[in-house]
C-alpha cells in the first residue's frame, strides 16, 4: 500500500472533473496493483465498549447516547424480537457464520470539549478526511454541499446547518434529532422498516448507534445536495448506522451518500437501516457510491454490507429515486425499496453493480405497488469478474386494489472472466387485470469485434473495456448528481482496470 | 412435511403387496422411503407455489390401488382422445394401470419398445435399471413419493436409428368411484440416432370425485437423437395433477417439449432438463389457460453443462376468473458451458380482477461467452386492438377471443407436426370460446377410427 503520492484532489473519492486526461499512466499504475487505496486507519482515542451483546449492552449504548426512555423501550424491544431469529439464508451468497458476540456495538470518537471552528477538531480526524478526499473546508467553500461526515457511529461535524436552518431544513445527526426533535423522531421512526422487519434490521434497531436525520418542510426545496460519509473507523466494530428522512408536502431533496473503509484483515460488519417517507407530491433522490473494503485478492477480509433501505411513498404523487454504484463490500446484502401507497407515487431504481476477486453482491429492489396509477422503472446493470458472484434480487407486486399501474425493469449483466457469476433472481407478482409488468434481462460479453473495433482505432484493450463499461453503464451514472457521478465513473475505471486481460 | 407420514406409513402397513413387482421397481424402495423420511421432516418455506404447495396437494386422504383392483374402462373417452387424420399407436393408462390398444400391438414398428414398465422390469432388467429413477432420483418429496409407491408405469424405447413415423399416443384417464391417487411412471429412452414422438393426453371422466395423479417422467435422448414430447391436460374440476418430468440429452439430442394445460383443478409441473452433451439443443413451450378457481403452476429448471448448447423456452398464461398461475424458469449456465445461447419468454394475460399471475425468471451463470436473456411480461389485451374490432363490427366476446387466440398462437404454431398443431389449435379456440374443451368433439365429428 503506497500513500506517498497520494492525492486526495485527483485520485480520491472526489476526483477532479477531467480523469481521463493528463494522469493515465499514474492511474494505470495505482489501478493494477490492485490494493485498495482508502486502507490505512487512523489512531484517534476511541472509546469502546467490550465485545458482546446482551439487555445491559442496549441499555449501555442507550445510556451513552442519554436517550429518552422510548427509544431505550424500543431498542429493547428489538431486541428481544432478534433473539428470536436466525440470519437470512435465502441470497445467493456464502456468508461465513457471524458470531454476533465478538462484535463491539458501539465506539464513539473521545470528545473534546464542543469544537466551535475547524481549528479545534482532533487534527487526526481532519487529516483522515483529508486523505480519504473530503476536505471539510473545502467542501464547505467550494461545493456548496452539506457535508455530515460520520466517524465511526458518531457525527463528529456538521456544515452549513445555520443555511438549511432558515429555511426550516433540519439535517443533523441522530443523536441530535432524538435530543431536539424528540416528537418528529418517535412519529417516523420504525414506520418503513420495523424492527420486525428482517434478521439485521431487528439488530440494527436495538443497537444502532448514530446517523443522520433529514425534515424537509412543506413546499421547501432543499438547496444543496445533502451528503453523508460513512466511514468504518475502529477494528471489530460493527456500524449501525440508521437514516431517517422525511420529505413534507410539495418538498425536494436529493441526499448523497457514500463510503469507503480502512483495510481490515478481520471481516466488518455493516448493517445499517435507511427509512424514508415521501408525502404528497414531494420527491426524494437518495444516491450512494459503496466502496468499503473488497477484501483481498483471496476473499480474506472485507466489509460485510447488510443493509435494509426501504422509502415510504405515502404521498399522492410522490416520488422516490434510488440510484447506486456499488464497487466495495466482501459481501453486500441489499435492497433499495419502494413501497408505493399514495396515488400516481412513482419509484425508480437504478444500479451499477461491480464484483471482482472474491466478492459476493446480491442487490436488487422491491417495488410494491399498492394505490392506483403507480409507476416504477427498475435499472440494473451488473458487471462482475474475478471469482466474484453478482446476483440481481428483485420483487414486483402489483396489490389487488391498485388499477392501471406500471412497471418496467431491466437488467442486464457483463461477465468479464470465466470464473465469475452473474445471476437474476426476479419475482413478479400481479394481483389486478390492469397493470402491465415488463422484464426484461440479458447477459453477455464484451465482444472480440467491439473490442477489436477500438484496437484498430489505437484505443489500447485496457482503455476499449473501461469504454465499453462506462457506455453499459451510463444510464445508471446519468442519474448521479454531477459531482457523483465523475466519481463513480472514475471509480469504475480504476476497479476494473486490474482486472481485465 | 406433515402431510407425507400418512405414506410412510401406508408403506409400513402394505409393504408386502407393494414390493410385489420386480426386482428393478422393487429395489428403488428403500432409498425413497429414507429420503421421504427426511422430507417429512423438514419444512418447506420456499415460495408458496412450489413446495408449500406440493405439501398441501398431498394431505387429503386418498385412496391408493393397491390391491390392483380392476376398474372398468369407458372406451368411449379413449377414442375421444383419438387425433383425427392421424393414426397413433395408443396405449391407455387407467389410474395407474397400463394397458396397450390391439392397434398398438398390431402396428407397432420394429425398434419401438411401447409397454407396461413392470413388464419391462421383468423382461429387460438390465436397461430398465440401467435408467429408471436415475434422473428423478427421489429429489424431490413428490419424486420419493412416486418411487415409494408406483406399481406400474409406460416404458417407451426406441433402438439405436430407428425412426418413428406414427407418433406414439399415451392417454392416461381416472377413473374410480372413490377419491384416488395415482402414482404414475413414464420412462421414455431414444437411443443414438433414434427419433420419437410422444403425444400425452390426461383426463378424467368425473368431475365430483377427487383425483391426485403424481406423475414422473423421465427421458433420456441419446446421442443425436430426437424425442418430441406434447402434452394436452383436460381434466376434470377436482382433479389434481403433479408433474416431475426429467430429461437428459447426450451430445447433439434433440428435445422438443410442448406442454398444453386446457382445464384442471390445480396442476403443478416441474421440468428439469440436463443438456449434458456438446451441441445438444431444447425447445420448450407451454400454454396454460385457466379459468375458475383453477391453479397452474409450471417450473422450469434448465442447466447447460457443457458448450455449445442452445436452448428456448416460450410460456404463456391467460388467466381469468378466480384462477392463479405461477411461473417459475430457471436457466443455469455452469462453468466451462460456452457459447452457450438461452433464450426464455413467458408472458401472461389477465383477464378478470380475481386472477392472480406470480413469476420469477431466474438466470444463474458462473461462464462469460453465453448469451442469456429472459423476459417476461404480465399484463392485459391491448385495449386499442379490441376497439379496433369492436369498430368493424366484432363483438367484444368474439374480438377478446380471437386476440387471445393470437396470445396464444406461437406456441401452437411452434409446434412442428402440422396434425397435432390443428388439432391443437381447434381445442384451444373452443376451450376459449367457454365450450366444454374436451376432446369429445373429435367423436362429434365422426372422423375417429380405431
Amino acid at each position: 500500500m503506497n500513500n506517498e503520492q497520494h492525492n486526495p484532489q485527483t485520485a480520491g473519492t472526489r476526483p477532479a472533473a477531467c480523469p481521463a486526461a493528463g494522469n493515465d499512466s499514474a492511474v494505470i499504475a495505482q489501478a493494477t496493483t490492485g490494493d485498495y487505496k482508502y486502507g490505512f486507519s487512523s489512531d484517534i482515542d476511541t472509546e469502546i465498549i467490550p465485545p458482546g451483546l446482551s439487555e445491559d449492552v442496549v441499555r449501555l449504548i442507550s445510556e451513552k447516547k442519554k436517550e429518552p426512555q422510548w427509544l431505550l423501550d424500543f431498542r429493547l424491544e428489538a431486541f428481544r424480537y432478534w433473539k428470536t431469529l436466525t440470519p437470512p439464508t435465502w441470497a445467493h451468497l456464502d456468508i461465513p457464520t457471524i458470531d454476533f458476540q465478538a462484535i463491539s456495538y458501539y465506539a464513539a470518537p473521545v470528545k473534546k470539549e464542543g469544537p466551535k471552528s475547524l481549528d479545534e477538531v482532533d487534527p487526526k480526524i481532519l487529516d483522515t478526511f483529508n486523505r480519504l478526499g473530503i476536505p471539510i473546508e473545502e467542501q464547505k467553500a467550494l461545493s456548496g454541499m452539506a457535508v455530515d461526515a460520520v466517524m465511526d457511529s458518531v457525527s463528529v461535524r456538521t456544515t452549513h446547518r445555520e443555511r438549511l436552518a432558515e429555511m426550516g431544513i433540519i439535517f443533523c445527526s441522530f443523536s441530535e434529532a432524538v435530543r431536539d426533535y424528540p416528537d418528529l423522531v418517535r412519529k417516523y421512526l420504525g414506520k418503513v422498516v420495523g424492527y420486525r422487519d428482517n434478521f439485521y434490521a431487528a439488530l440494527n434497531s436495538a443497537v444502532f448507534s448514530d446517523g443522520s436525520f433529514v425534515y424537509i418542510p412543506k413546499g421547501v426545496r432543499c438547496p444543496m445536495e445533502l451528503s453523508t460519509y460513512f466511514r468504518i473507523n475502529s477494528a471489530g466494530t460493527g456500524q449501525f448506522e440508521r437514516t431517517l428522512i422525511v420529505a413534507d408536502d410539495d418538498s425536494y431533496v436529493s441526499y448523497l451518500e457514500g463510503c469507503t473503509a480502512p483495510m481490515r484483515d478481520e471481516n466488518q460488519l455493516h448493517a445499517a437501516i435507511v427509512e424514508i417517507i415521501v408525502e404528497d407530491r414531494a420527491e426524494v433522490k437518495y444516491s450512494t457510491v459503496q466502496n468499503w473494503y473488497a477484501g483481498d485478492r483471496e476473499g480474506r477480509g472485507g466489509v460485510y454490507n447488510l443493509v435494509t433501505k426501504r422509502g415510504l411513498c405515502r404521498g399522492t404523487n410522490s416520488k422516490l429515486s434510488w440510484t447506486q454504484v456499488e464497487t466495495g463490500s466482501a459481501i453486500t446484502w441489499k435492497y433499495p425499496s419502494c413501497v408505493l401507497s399514495g396515488e400516481g407515487a412513482v419509484g425508480e431504481f437504478y444500479s451499477v453493480a461491480v464484483t471482482r476477486n472474491r466478492q459476493q453482491a446480491d442487490t436488487g429492489t422491491k417495488m410494491i405497488h399498492l394505490a392506483s396509477g403507480t409507476r416504477s422503472t427498475i435499472v440494473s446493470k451488473g458487471i462482475s469478474t474475478g471469482h466474484s458472484q453478482n446476483s440481481y434480487r428483485g420483487l414486483v407486486r402489483v396489490a389487488p386494489k391498485a388499477d392501471n399501474c406500471r412497471n418496467y425493469t431491466q437488467c442486464d449483466s457483463l461477465l468479464l472472466s470465466d470464473t465469475c457469476g452473474a445471476h437474476t433472481f426476479p419475482e413478479i407478482q400481479v394481483a389486478n387485470p390492469s397493470a402491465v409488468v415488463e422484464h426484461e434481462a440479458t447477459t453477455s460479453k464484451i465482444s472480440e469485434q467491439q473490442l477489436f473495433y477500438c484496437n484498430q482505432r489505437g484505443i489500447p484493450t485496457e482503455k476499449a473495456v473501461a469504454l465499453i463499461v462506462n457506455g453499459y453503464a451510463r444510464e445508471v451514472m446519468n442519474k448521479l448528481p454531477m459531482e457523483f457521478a465523475v466519481e463513480a465513473q472514475k471509480l469504475l475505471e480504476i476497479t476494473l482496470q486490474d482486472s481485465v486481460g | 412435511m406433515k402431510s407425507l407420514s400418512q405414506y410412510i406409513n401406508l408403506y409400513a402397513e402394505c409393504r408386502r403387496q407393494l414390493d410385489l413387482v420386480p426386482k428393478p421397481i422393487a429395489a428403488l424402495r428403500p432409498k425413497a422411503l429414507d429420503a421421504l423420511r427426511v422430507f417429512s421432516e423438514q419444512t418447506m418455506r420456499r415460495a408458496p407455489y412450489t413446495e408449500a404447495a406440493i405439501d398441501r396437494l398431498l394431505e387429503p386422504d386418498y385412496g391408493l390401488n393397491i390391491q390392483r383392483m380392476g376398474f372398468a374402462v369407458d372406451l368411449s373417452a379413449t377414442f375421444r382422445c383419438e387425433v383425427p387424420n392421424i393414426s397413433t399407436l395408443l396405449g391407455v393408462t387407467l389410474n395407474d394401470t397400463f394397458r396397450p390398444t390391439e392397434s398398438l400391438m398390431r402396428n407397432i414398428p420394429e425398434g419401438l419398445t411401447v409397454c407396461s414398465l413392470t413388464k419391462a422390469a421383468a423382461g429387460m432388467p438390465s436397461v430398465v435399471e440401467r435408467y429408471l429413477n436415475t434422473l428423478a432420483a427421489d429429489s424431490t418429496p413428490q419424486a420419493a413419493l412416486n418411487t415409494l409407491l408406483f406399481q406400474d408405469g409406460v416404458f417407451v424405447y426406441a433402438a439405436k436409428g430407428v425412426s418413428v413415423e406414427r407418433p406414439v399416443q399415451l392417454v392416461n384417464i381416472f377413473n374410480a368411484p372413490v377419491p384416488l391417487m395415482a402414482p404414475r411412471r413414464l420412462l421414455v429412452v431414444a437411443e443414438q440416432g433414434a427419433s420419437l414422438r410422444l403425444l400425452l393426453c390426461d383426463h378424467s371422466q368425473r368431475n365430483d370425485i377427487d383425483y391426485l395423479s403424481n406423475e414422473v417422467i423421465e427421458v433420456f435422448v441419446h446421442r443425436d437423437a430426437s424425442v418430441e414430447i406434447y402434452t394436452i391436460e383436460e381434466n376434470g374440476a377436482s382433479t389434481r395433477h403433479i408433474t416431475s418430468f426429467h430429461c437428459r440429452q447426450e451430445e447433439g439430442a434433440r428435445l422438443t417439449l410442448n406442454t398444453n394445460t386446457l382445464s384442471t383443478a390445480t396442476s403443478t409441473a416441474t421440468y428439469t432438463i440436463d443438456l449434458a452433451g456438446t451441441g445438444a439443443d431444447t425447445r420448450l413451450g407451454g400454454m396454460v389457460i385457466a379459468d375458475a378457481g383453477q391453479t397452474v403452476v409450471q417450473n422450469v429448471e434448465l442447466t447447460h453443462s457443457v458448450p455449445d448448447c442452445t436452448s428456448t423456452q416460450n410460456f404463456k398464461f391467460a388467466l381469468s376468473g378466480k384462477s392463479k398461475g405461477a411461473f417459475g424458469g430457471k436457466i443455469v449456465v455452469k462453468e466451462g458451458a460456452v457459447r452457450t445461447n438461452a433464450a426464455q419468454t413467458n408472458r401472461n394475460l389477465i383477464a378478470s380482477d380475481d386472477a392472480r399471475m406470480t413469476t420469477a425468471p431466474q438466470l444463474e451463470i458462473y461462464c462469460d461467452d453465453v448469451k442469456c436473456s429472459h423476459g417476461a411480461t404480465t399484463g392485459q389485451l391491448d385495449p386499442l386492438a379490441l376497439f379496433y374490432m369492436r369498430s368493424r363490427g366484432i363483438p367484444e366476446a368474439e374480438a377478446r377471443l380471437m386476440l387471445t387466440q393470437a396470445f396464444m398462437a406461437d406456441v401452437v404454431d411452434s409446434i412442428s407436426y402440422d396434425l397435432i398443431r390443428d388439432r391443437l389449435r381447434q381445442l384451444v379456440e373452443r376451450r376459449l370460446s367457454g365450450e366444454k374443451a374436451s376432446c369429445a368433439a373429435c367423436a362429434a365429428e365422426n372422423t375417429c377410427h380405431c
